[in-house]
């Protein structure tokens, strides 16, 4: 009997092309689209390239009844709510800067939409996401690069488990973007020309401080800009309002660009720096998560990635405690952002990573 | 999958072949428009007429009592807010209940942002509204009680007639939102003092789109849809005559088959619960044991999604549902469940399957088997069942 797989379907063409991919393949395929939007007032409209809405799934049963597979909704708001937007929340006020879509990878897709596809009888689920599963020599499952470097989604994807990794499929990673809009034009599938989904997927008009305000129900608290050495230079609107390196906004006249290189919670200051200051050679980061090694160790050689758009720096393993770790830039990095992930790459596969807390 | 069973006939039902057989003249040669003044016209505008007619008698109403709509739904936002507009200057307070179906919950909390008042009252655990408090939540402002006759999810019979009677006491308006009763179980707006009644057609072998509204003689409505002026000036639109043909007929034929479709229904249904019941721990039966629709089953189980046993099902080629249809098809806990009291973890848990005249015995012991097999796979796989099997071994 051929091997049942979930495709999660977001109504977008690369899990639509997923879905397409893997029926050539021979699985037997289930399309699922994640409830993951909150209750929305009726009459607002949806942002076109979103994968949250109404709009998402009825784009996904369509693809679903030309592929003639299956095709369910199953929700998934409460625990979205919980690990992905409370989470979002809580971050931002603890002066860092989250990454929702590691969230709701670790936490939503694959650990609900899996356990849940397992209890219906599926062995794996697969996404639309532009990276690769590949089992190593060493025994363990590890997240691939993309073949194709410019669309690689594998950075959000750093903290899989390897059971989680041993059920999973990722058919798109083996292709380049204009390539899957071809193989949707040629099925028919209408989603082949829809615009990729940016951004936070649950703020459809990008404007995250709102977000935040209305979450919380509160205004952020104004508080000082100081500079590197504790000086009031200025007000600031309130620490969500920041990130780090951030330029713009800031309202502040010097003469010289200032940029943003610290944001302290405790005492609800901003601080401000040259450019220079927003450089730094080392970090620390916590929660460290092995994926293609089953330990690291100090004075290890790696690539490592801070941000998603990151192109990566070379960088040795200083220290190592417990799921803490310390490492040491070759060259210095800007914008080290807490908060963030920093993911660990050998060539092209992820070795592991962690959250990081503070620059160095 | 070799064989459908289709257990969610409140959700829809297939159209009845002596329907079709009705309609079809009216979709090819007899296409007239039943408002035109020709001879042509004539034949639709008799066949509106005799629908009509076949409405009102299966209600004990007149004929100009009933008017075609396009659904269940606007004749519930009709009632309301038809009700609310014509009855302003007596007063703004509304009278519904917990369990309504959301098309009359949400045009409720539209009305409340007009400006109108509305109580919703409370159930009980089986979801019964009680008469009394009924009566004790009139007040001299209020202009509208709208309580449903059958609830869609659980299936439980509200007392009408005393509720109608409470009404008719106060010389309040009565609205019943009939669209899961009519045409499955015994309707008499005379004597149940019903002064406005909604139902539709898709969900007796009928077609979609269409359904009507029952105005009692003198009742005072504004209207919803402004335009021409057909069904006497109070909603405009070309009538669908191949579906008001379509409703006649299905009302005829559920009127006809009532008796025995009852009997039927009742007697596999209750072998169905009372198999469930018996043969799968920790379940539960939701809504009223007898005052219940013959055709619905609804039970929780513990410890599972009830998304994953719909998805199972359907892999065995079983048609049910959890509460109702009218969402995106997604699964959010049910607020008639909650109404009733179940905590949210287990209103996620529940399965709704709902029979019809042509589902046998074989098939609920089909449905039944597998539904045991896969309440234990479920479980087997369920944290929660674990840490319950877990805690009850250390008592």
């Amino acid at each position: 009997m051929s091997k049942k797989v979930v495709v999660g379907m977001s109504g977008g063409v690369d899990s639509s092309v997923a879905a397409y991919l893997l029926k050539a393949q021979g699985y037997e395929v289930i399309g699922v689209t994640m409830e993951i939007w909150q209750k929305e007032p009726a009459g607002i409209l949806e942002k076109e390239g979103g994968c949250c809405g109404l709009s998402a799934v009825e784009d996904a049963k369509r693809v679903a009844g030309i592929l003639g597979i299956p095709h369910y909704v199953m929700n998934f708001r409460d625990i979205f709510q919980q690990k992905v937007i409370d989470y979002f929340v809580q971050e931002y006020q603890a002066g860092r800067t989250p990454n929702p879509c590691i969230a709701c990878n670790r936490f939503v897709k694959w650990e609900a939409l899996l356990r849940r596809s397992l209890e219906i009888g599926a062995d794996y689920i697969a996404t639309g996401h532009y990276a690769c599963v590949k089992k190593l020599p060493n025994g363990r499952y590890a997240i691939a690069r993309s073949k194709f470097d410019r669309k690689d989604q594998s950075y959000a994807l750093y903290n899989l488990t390897q059971e989680q990794l041993s059920h999973t499929l990722m058919p798109a990673g083996e292709y380049e973007k204009e390539q899957i809009r071809c193989i949707a034009a040629n099925q028919g599938l209408q989603v082949a020309h829809k615009p990729d989904s940016q951004d936070i997927c649950f703020i459809p008009d990008n404007d995250y401080k709102r977000f935040l305000e209305e979450e919380t129900g509160k205004k952020p608290c104004e508080g000082n800009f100081v500079d590197t050495s504790g000086n009031v230079i200025g007000k600031h609107s309130g620490i969500t309002n920041y990130t780090i390196g951030q330029r713009k906004g800031l309202n502040l006249a010097f003469g010289y660009p200032v940029f943003v290189t610290e944001l302290r919670p405790d005492t609800n200051e901003v601080v401000i720096g040259k450019a220079e200051d927003v450089y730094v050679d080392a970090l620390e980061a916590v929660q460290l998560h092995c994926m293609a090694v089953e330990h690291f160790e100090e004075g290890q050689r790696m690539m490592a990635k801070i941000r998603y758009a990151d192109k990566g720096q070379m960088c040795t393993i200083e220290k190592l405690e417990g799921d803490k770790v310390f490492i040491v830039f070759d060259q210095k990095v800007r914008a080290v952002t807490p908060g963030q992930a920093v993911v660990f790459y050998q060539e092209n596969t992820v070795l592991g990573g962690g959250t990081i807390i503070r620059s160095c | 999958m070799d064989k459908l069973i289709y257990l969610d006939n409140a959700a829809t039902t297939s159209l009845g072949q002596e329907v079709l057989d009705e309609m079809m003249p009216y979709l090819r040669e007899n296409y007239s428009n039943p408002s035109s003044v020709y001879d042509f016209a004539q034949k639709s505008k008799k066949a509106v007429e005799d629908a009509r007619g076949i409405i009102a008698a299966a209600l004990g109403a007149k004929d100009r009592e009933i008017y075609f709509t396009g659904g269940g739904s606007e004749s519930d936002n009709w009632a309301l807010k038809g009700a609310a507009a014509a009855l302003e200057e007596k007063g703004k307070h509304i009278i519904t209940s917990k369990i309504e179906h959301h098309a009359v919950l949400h045009t409720c909390e539209y009305l409340e942002r007009q400006g109108y008042e509305v109580t919703y009252l409370d159930v009980d655990e089986n979801g019964l509204v009680s008469p009394e408090a009924v009566e004790a939540a009139i007040r001299p402002d209020t202009i509208l009680i709208s309580i449903m006759f059958a609830n869609n999810e659980i299936g439980t019979i509200e007392p009408i007639e005393k509720i109608g009677e409470a009404a008719a006491r106060h010389g309040v308006l009565f609205h019943t939102d009939a669209v899961q009763a009519f045409g499955h179980i015994p309707i008499d707006v005379e004597k149940m003092h019903i002064d406005l009644l909604s139902a539709s057609g898709h969900k007796f072998h009928g077609p979609k789109g269409i359904g009507f509204l029952y105005i009692k003689d003198g009742v005072k409505l504004d209207s919803l849809i402004h335009g021409g002026a057909q069904e006497r000036s109070r909603r405009a639109g070309t009538h669908n005559v191949p579906g008001i043909v379509g409703i006649g007929a299905a009302v005829q034929s559920a009127m006809q088959k009532m008796q025995a479709n009852t009997e039927k229904e009742k007697a596999i249904r209750d072998y169905a619960i009372d198999r469930i019941l018996k043969e799968v721990p920790y379940a539960r039966l939701n809504g009223d044991r007898t005052e219940r629709l013959p055709n619905n089953i609804n039970i929780c189980f513990r410890f599972i999604e009830g998304e994953s046993m719909l998805i199972m099902l359907d892999q065995r080629g079983i048609c049910a549902s959890s509460g109702s249809a009218c969402t995106s098809g997604s699964l959010d806990p049910s607020h008639v469940l909650l109404a009733i009291g179940l905590p949210h973890e287990i209103a996620h848990g529940s399965l709704r399957m709902t029979l019809s005249g042509e589902t046998t015995k074989e098939d609920m012991d089909y449905v039944v088997d597998s539904i045991k097999q896969i309440v234990e796979r479920l479980r087997s796989m369920s944290p929660l069942y674990e840490d319950f099997v877990k805690s009850n071994k250390e008592q």
